[in-house]
C-alpha cells in the first residue's frame, strides 16, 4: 500500500469547511489560510501519514484525500 | 495485595480524576464547536487533546469501576457496569454512573468510526455528550463521601466550569456562522 501512496493528494470541501484553520497547522507546507481563516491549498501533494492525520483532525470533515 | 480499604481509596481517587479529565475533554469539545476565530496553534491543540485525552481518560475510568466492584465494601455486581440501576448498593446513583458509561461507549465507538458514519448521525450522537457529562457529574457529586469535602468540591468545580462552557457555547459568536449569515443576507445576483 505504502508504495502507491508515496504522496497523498489533498483537497478541501469548501461547503463543509467551517474555518477552524487546523489543516494549515497540520499541513503547513500545503495549506495556508486566507484573511477569513479559510484554507487555501497551495500544494495538493502531501506526505500520506501527515495528510491522514490532518484529515482526522479536521473538525468539519472538510479535508479529504483524493 | 491491596486490601479493601486501599482499593476503596483508589476507587474514589480515580473517580475524581476521571471527572476532572472528562470535564477537560468536554470543555475542549465545546470550545471546538463554539470557537471564534482560529488563533495560532490553539485550535489544533484543542482538537488533538480532545481526541486523545478521551482515550487516556478511559484508564482512570476502568480503574475506578474495577476497584469499586472488587473492594468488597459494598455489593455491586459486574452486570452493573453496563446495565443501569441493577446495583444492590445505591441503585440510582451507581446507575447514573452506569448510564454515563453506556453513553460513553456510544460516543467513543461512533467517534472512532466517524469516517464511516454520515456527519449528521455522528453529530446527533456526539450531542449525547452533554447528557453524559451531566449524568457523570451528578453521579460523582452525589456519591462523593462526606468525609472528604475536597473530592466533592472538585466535582462541584468541574460542574461549574463545564456549565460555564455550555453557557459560553450558546451565546458565543461563531466566526463561520457569522460569515455564512452575512453571505446569505446579500442580494443574489
Ligand atoms: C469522552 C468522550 C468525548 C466527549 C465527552 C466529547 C464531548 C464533545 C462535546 C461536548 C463537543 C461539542 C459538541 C457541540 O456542541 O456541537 C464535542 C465536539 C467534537 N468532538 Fe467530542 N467528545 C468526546 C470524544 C470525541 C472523540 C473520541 C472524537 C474523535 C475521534 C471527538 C471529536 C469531536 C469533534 C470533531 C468535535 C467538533 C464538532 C464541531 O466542530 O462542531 N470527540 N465533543
Ligand atoms: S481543518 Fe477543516 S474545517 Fe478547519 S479550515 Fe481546514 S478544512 Fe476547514
Amino acid at each position: 500500500m505504502a508504495s502507491s501512496l508515496d504522496v497523498a493528494k489533498i483537497a478541501v470541501d469548501r461547503v463543509r469547511c467551517t474555518g477552524h484553520g487546523i489543516c494549515a497547522q497540520t499541513l503547513p507546507d500545503s495549506i495556508t489560510l486566507d484573511e477569513w481563516g479559510y484554507p487555501i491549498v497551495t500544494d495538493d501533494q502531501a506526505d500520506p501519514d501527515e495528510a491522514k492525520l490532518a484529515v482526522k483532525l479536521c473538525p468539519a470533515r472538510a479535508l479529504y484525500l483524493r | 495485595m491491596l486490601d479493601g480499604s486501599a482499593l476503596w481509596y483508589l476507587s474514589r481517587a480515580t473517580g475524581v480524576v476521571t471527572v476532572v479529565l472528562f470535564t477537560v475533554v468536554f470543555c475542549l469539545g465545546v470550545i471546538t464547536a463554539g470557537r471564534r476565530r482560529p488563533q495560532g496553534h490553539a485550535a489544533t491543540i484543542v482538537m488533538g487533546v480532545h481526541r486523545w485525552l478521551s482515550l487516556g481518560m478511559l484508564v482512570f475510568l476502568a480503574v475506578h469501576i474495577i476497584t469499586a466492584i472488587v473492594d468488597g465494601y459494598v455489593s455491586i455486581s459486574w452486570l452493573a457496569v453496563v446495565l443501569p440501576f441493577v446495583s444492590d448498593y445505591q441503585p440510582l446513583l451507581v446507575g447514573l454512573g452506569t448510564l454515563a458509561v453506556d453513553l460513553l461507549i456510544v460516543v467513543m465507538v461512533t467517534s472512532y468510526l466517524r469516517h464511516r458514519i454520515p456527519e449528521r448521525i455522528w453529530r446527533g450522537l456526539h450531542w449525547v455528550s452533554y447528557a453524559m457529562w451531566l449524568v457523570a457529574i451528578v453521579h460523582g457529586f452525589m456519591m462523593g463521601t462526606a468525609d472528604q469535602p475536597g473530592l466533592r468540591l472538585t466535582t462541584l468545580a468541574c460542574g461549574v466550569i463545564g456549565g460555564a462552557a455550555v453557557v459560553w457555547r450558546t451565546i458565543v459568536t461563531h466566526a463561520d456562522r457569522d460569515r455564512r449569515e452575512l453571505i446569505n443576507a446579500q442580494e443574489w445576483s
